[in-house]
């Protein structure tokens, strides 16, 4: 049924069904393709010389580098609290579960610049802690570590949101059966917990990724934009375009771009997985 | 090594709700115990407690002498087949049922030569070699709780629980799969206790069958002392059919139909209080114990004639009670009876429970007076 499009419409609809088409596809080129298309191109403006000198300059070099450190640290802080959170939210109702859950939310609906700004009020040299954190000579705002906890809060909710109904879909009847045949809790986890969510898991860690290296709003509040030091790549773009060096921020675009790319057939290629295992799963399950 | 299983007191509360209300039992090593009882009575967490999945409120789960509710899930030698299989998805059949042998301590642990040739035997006791290597979602429902089974096995339990382990299978699967059980279990004599919640099934399956209501157990006893000698109306009612008649006793334990005056049975042990005159009874009475009898001035109005099977359904009416009776089908013809026809009703064999003075039954059969055709 829904395949087939109605008698009526395939009919008299060739004048209204082809203009509508060229709309959606004059949008999708004007919007989505032509920008894309763009960032290649001016990238690769001074040809492929050009390109290689931008995107070994030192200071992208260590803005792709710290972008990287960035994203590996936020990654792992977000795999632990995913896991650990949605196990707990999942299998264990206790009060103040439902107040958890909407937190969760927060960095979802709060603007990344707001969210910030938070950091900076709570951990900057005028912030609550900040005469704790000097006194201990800690410096977090203007800093890798102000980077660090700003991606993370932009990214925490991605890898629990997609494992909690996973798990509460999942039941727990297969970990008591591991645990009643004898396996040891960390046996438990890695043998029948981890490969039940490795494609909700991986889906999660690729969509966090993703935010993670393209954060800008959040990052640039806490950084402080010092070129060659608290510059991620997403800072970077924006720096080198300020500086008029059009091909420099381009190539550097054209970085995250692909990022964005690959992660979009990964996405694909998992969501195919994903849905083809739990439909089948759910059968034997 | 079977293991003999005591369960002593165990309660358990969740919130204000009782689940498991001062519950003792005891499982022979060896026996084929069936806990039956309706949905919410208890069962699954009965199951769940001795497995360590779950803890009693009060009392003791004792396997051969030593109390088991301090010790780990893990280390109690227990086999269970969950209602709804809980096979591992992601493993195959043989990664399923060798998994219990696979997290073993090194020191303990066969190799994998052992393991493989282990789990080959097993999945030849339930004849399912041949789809060693297929994952759970490939496998009908029957074969996925014998690999449940098997899985169960793998770790030598001395004791098997297993949770309506045919519950979602359809009639005839889960009548092979009950004998093909059964058999098994009389090879290798593993204490098991099956949940159910199908009386046939525990009757033909069980060694002994514990009843369970809302809690309690109502009666514990081998399928035939159940059957014949039901502790409670409960009892007799959840172990197949039964019809109910209101009647009065009278002179010798003769009872008669409340508002006819019919005499249909009479107790077989009149020097019992009940045998009194004018006392009110229920008696209760299976469809294959009510005879009838064609008769123009019969009591009974046939309301109507349904053939099951081997047998005929014939419902009567009898002083504005519908009573149901079964005769093999082959008597049919011999009864005279259609829809509307009259005739007179007895009781061949019936059952009465005094609520006065708790426990027993009073027994009850034909008048001295009737002889059947
Ligand atoms: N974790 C729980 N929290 C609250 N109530 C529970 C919990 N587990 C079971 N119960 C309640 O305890 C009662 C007994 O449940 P149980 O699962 O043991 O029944 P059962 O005899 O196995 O029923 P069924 O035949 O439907 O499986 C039910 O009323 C159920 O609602
Ligand atoms: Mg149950």
């Amino acid at each position: 049924m829904a395949k087939r499009p109605a008698v009526g419409l395939r009919r008299q609809g060739g004048v209204a069904n082809v203009i509508m088409i060229v709309v959606a596809l004059v949008f999708m080129v004007l919007f989505l393709l032509l920008p894309l298309v763009t960032v290649f191109a001016q990238a690769f403006a001074s040809g492929l010389s050009g390109y290689i000198a931008s995107i070994t300059d030192p200071n992208t070099l260590s803005a792709i580098w710290l972008t990287l450190i960035v994203a590996a640290v936020a990654l792992v802080v977000n795999v632990v609290f995913g896991l650990a959170g949605s196990w707990a939210l999942a299998r264990f109702r206790f009060p103040g579960r439902l107040a958890i859950l909407t937190v969760l939310d927060l960095p979802f609906s709060v603007s990344p610049v707001v969210a910030g700004l938070m950091l900076v009020l709570l951990y900057g040299r005028q912030g609550w802690l900040g005469p704790w954190l000097e006194a201990h000579n800690l410096k977090i705002i203007f800093a890798l570590p102000g980077m660090i906890i700003a991606t993370i809060f932009v990214t925490l909710p991605f890898v629990a949101r997609e494992l909690i109904p996973l798990m509460e879909e999942q039941g727990a009847d297969e970990e008591e059966a591991a645990i009643l045949l004898g396996a040891s809790g960390w046996q438990m986890f890695w043998r029948i917990t981890i490969p039940k969510l490795r494609w909700g898991l991986l889906y999660g860690v690729l969509l966090s990724n993703a935010r993670a290296m393209g954060e800008f709003g959040a990052v640039s509040v806490v950084s402080g934009n010092i070129l060659g030091l608290t510059d991620t790549m997403s800072l970077d773009v924006k720096a080198l375009y300020d500086g008029y060096n059009i091909v420099g921020s381009f190539a550097v675009a054209s970085l995250l771009a692909s990022l964005a790319l690959v992660t979009l057939v990964a996405k694909t290629v998992l969501e195919r997985q994903f849905l083809t295992r739990s439909t089948k799963e759910e059968v034997s399950a | 090594m079977a293991g003999h299983v005591s369960i002593r007191d165990v309660s358990r509360r969740f919130g204000a709700f009782t689940a498991l209300d001062a519950v003792s039992l005891d499982i022979p090593a060896g026996e084929l115990v069936a806990l039956l009882g309706p949905s919410g009575s208890g069962k699954t967490t009965l199951l769940r407690i001795i497995a360590g999945l779950d803890f009693p409120d009060t009392g003791q789960v004792l396997i051969n002498g030593e109390d088991n509710v301090a010790r780990h899930p893990r280390e109690r030698g227990v086999g269970f087949v969950f209602q709804h299989y809980a096979l591992f998805r992601h493993m195959t059949v043989a990664g399923n049922v060798a998994f219990g042998l696979q997290v073993r301590p090194r020191g303990l642990r066969p190799s994998k030569a052992e393991i493989k040739a282990r789990v080959a035997a097993l999945l030849d006791l339930v004849q399912l070699g041949w789809l060693a290597d297929r994952y759970p979602s490939e496998l009908s429902g029957g074969q996925r709780q014998r690999v449940a089974l098997a899985r169960a096995l793998a770790i030598e339990p001395r004791l098997l629980l297993l949770d309506e382990p045919f519950g979602a299978l359809d009639t005839k699967v889960r009548k092979e799969l009950g004998q093909w059980l059964r058999n098994l279990h009389h090879d290798q004599a593993i204490t098991s206790l099956l949940v159910t919640h199908d009386q046939e099934e525990a009757l033909e399956l069980a060694d002994r069958i514990v009843l369970m209501s809302q809690g309690r157990v109502e009666q514990i006893g081998t399928p035939a002392e159940l059957y014949t000698k039901p502790a409670s109306p409960f009892v007799l009612e959840f172990l197949g059919e039964a019809n109910r008649i209101a009647g009065v006793v009278g002179e010798g334990g003769l009872v008669r139909v409340a508002g006819t005056g019919d005499a249909v049975a009479q107790s077989i042990d009149p020097g019992h209080a009940l045998a009194a005159a004018g006392q009110a009874v229920t008696l209760y009475v299976r469809p294959h114990d009510l005879l009838l009898e064609a008769r123009a001035d019969g009591a009974a109005v046939v309301r109507s004639v349904k053939v099951a099977g081997a047998f005929a359904k014939i419902e009567v009416v009898l002083a504005d009670q519908v009573l149901t009776a079964l005769t093999p089908l082959h008597r049919l013809p011999s009864l005279h009876l259609q829809e509307g026809s009259r005739a007179r009703l007895v009781v061949a064999q019936g059952m009465s429970f005094p609520t006065q003075g708790a426990g027993g039954s009073l027994q009850f059969a034909a008048p001295r007076s009737f002889a059947m055709a």
